[in-house]
């Protein structure tokens, strides 16, 4: 089998004609500007794609990437993936999750680690599959660690009602559902970031509509521009907000118009709204508490809440990342992956001290990745 | 990471609330529960993301950009193209922005 992987196919959507006649017309509009355009992307999707491409080299020297929070693995904080390492090594049970999670490491171990040692530890395809494991294994538990922003929160909701539906009742939920408004209006009032304009992940605008943007340029006067993922699509979003900014003007834009709206998925929206509701705190790895910036279940699933019901195995204390990573200081947009000092040298994606370097969406991942530094 | 290529849906199964989509060639299924009822028909263009439509695209864009996929992919194989497909359905941290 050969080795091509996903990323490589991105090279297929570099058009450079359309890229340098974008290129041409930021470096024309930035003329404009008053002040420099610090845009914080808040996806790790997008980070990839800007260093991918290289796209720093193709802007014009008063714009700066800003790289946000925007990974469900980064933000997960070591006591949450404790939770899910006390929760598998419990008997009789299979503790099921999706993707990175299981690489990441928690204050001693990983569930990596856990299931070469034995644990009922199972990646999922899609979270329906917990069902059918739920199903076929009566005599055991099985436990959801749900992870994701706002993209994955009705596929979380939609198991919960089709587990309820059908009179399942060995399958648990832990969920770890955060949202990106709190964590960008926390890095906002903060204010150290200094950040001017906004590129907004288009995946959990498919859901959520790109309506929960809309507080932002009121309350900050920033530009929001709902984008894709691809070069091409990246680059039009920062022309639409540098336009915006150079005309003085603050709105949220659409750039991926082919599938997002204001209003979203309603049905989605509706599903959510059913089982969860705001947690009032949620520690985010890095950049700590931040108030009603997570989901957990409502009271009357408390049944179904691996938290309350298998409360006494689950450690509580707060567990800070290694003293040298500095991703918390990345994540709030103060700070570039090269500044930290084992950035490359103790830190690589093979032997990853913080989560910025384990997630493949995470910032130093990516410019360990694609900045040239590989030697 | 999410280049999120566009599913025509090949059959729908109302009784299990599922739909066979069919990306790029490779068939597989996907749960209609974040859907509206009656919302999603035979022919659509739809968008997936671990195991469920996740919205509806419009038909102009969806052929627009299965375009550029399929010079993408024509120059596969048919492994290699069912393992790109089920890899961007999976992507891992798509639950992110
Ligand atoms: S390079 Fe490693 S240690 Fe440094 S901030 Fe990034 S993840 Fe943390
Ligand atoms: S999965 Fe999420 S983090 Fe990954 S690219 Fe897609 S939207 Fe971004």
């Amino acid at each position: 089998m050969s080795e091509l992987k996903l990323k490589d196919l991105y090279d297929g959507f570099r058009d450079p004609a359309t890229i340098r006649m974008l290129s041409a017309q930021i470096g024309e509009a930035a003329k404009a500007l008053h002040e420099p355009l610090r845009i914080m992307e808040v996806c790790g999707g997008h980070t990839h794609t800007i260093m991918k491409y290289g796209l720093p080299q193709l802007l014009p020297d008063n714009i700066d990437f800003i790289h946000g929070p925007g990974c469900p693995v980064c933000i997960m904080p070591k006591e949450r993936i404790d939770h899910a390492i006390a929760l598998a090594r419990m008997d009789d049970t299979i503790l099921v999750t999706l993707g990175d999670m299981i690489r990441v490491p928690g204050s001693q171990s990983s569930l990596a680690v856990e299931r070469a040692a034995g644990r009922d530890i199972r990646p999922l395809y899609t979270p329906m599959d917990a069902l059918k494991i739920a199903k076929e294994h009566p005599d055991k538990r099985v436990i959801f660690f749900a992870i994701g922003f706002e993209t994955t929160t009705p596929m979380t909701a939609a198991l919960l009602h089709a587990a309820i539906a059908q009179k399942v009742t060995n399958l648990y939920f832990h969920i770890n559902h955060v949202l990106v408004p709190p964590a960008i209006d926390a890095i906002m009032s903060d204010g150290r970031a200094k950040i001017n304009a906004f590129i907004g992940p288009s995946h959990v605008s498919v859901i959520t509509g790109a309506k929960i943007y809309a507080p932002l340029p009121e309350k900050y006067g920033t530009p929001v521009v709902v984008c894709g993922f691809e070069p091409v699509d990246v680059m039009q979003g920062i022309l639409m907000a540098v336009r915006q900014q150079a005309e003085g003007r603050a709105e949220l834009e659409i750039e991926y118009s082919r599938s997002v709206t204001m209003e979203g998925n309603v049905k989605a929206q509706q599903l959510i709204d059913t089982y969860l509701r705001a947690r009032s705190h949620f520690r985010w790895r890095g950049i700590g508490d931040i108030p009603d910036s997570a989901l957990e279940l409502k009271p009357e699933f408390a049944h179904l809440d691996a938290e309350k019901v298998f409360a006494e195995v689950l450690p509580t204390e707060p567990i800070d990342d290694h003293k040298l990573c500095i991703c918390g200081t990345i994540l709030k947009g103060l700070a570039k992956p090269m500044e930290c000092k084992v950035f490359g040298t103790a830190c690589t994606p093979n032997t990853p001290l913080g989560s910025c370097m384990v997630s493949s969406e995470g910032a130093c991942n990516a410019y360990y990745r694609y900045a040239g530094v590989l030697g | 990471m999410c280049l999120s290529i566009p599913s025509k849906v090949v059959s729908v199964d109302r009784e299990k609330n599922t739909a066979v989509v069919d990306t790029m060639g490779v068939k597989r299924e996907a749960g209609l529960d974040l859907m509206e009822e009656g919302s999603v028909n035979v022919d659509d263009y739809v968008l997936i993301h671990i195991g469920f439509v996740m919205n509806k695209i419009d038909e102009e864009d969806a052929l627009e950009s299965l375009k550029v996929y399929h010079e993408i992919l024509a120059k596969m194989d048919e492994e290699e193209r069912s393992r790109v497909v089920l890899e961007d359905d999976n992507c891992e941290n798509r639950g992110t922005p």
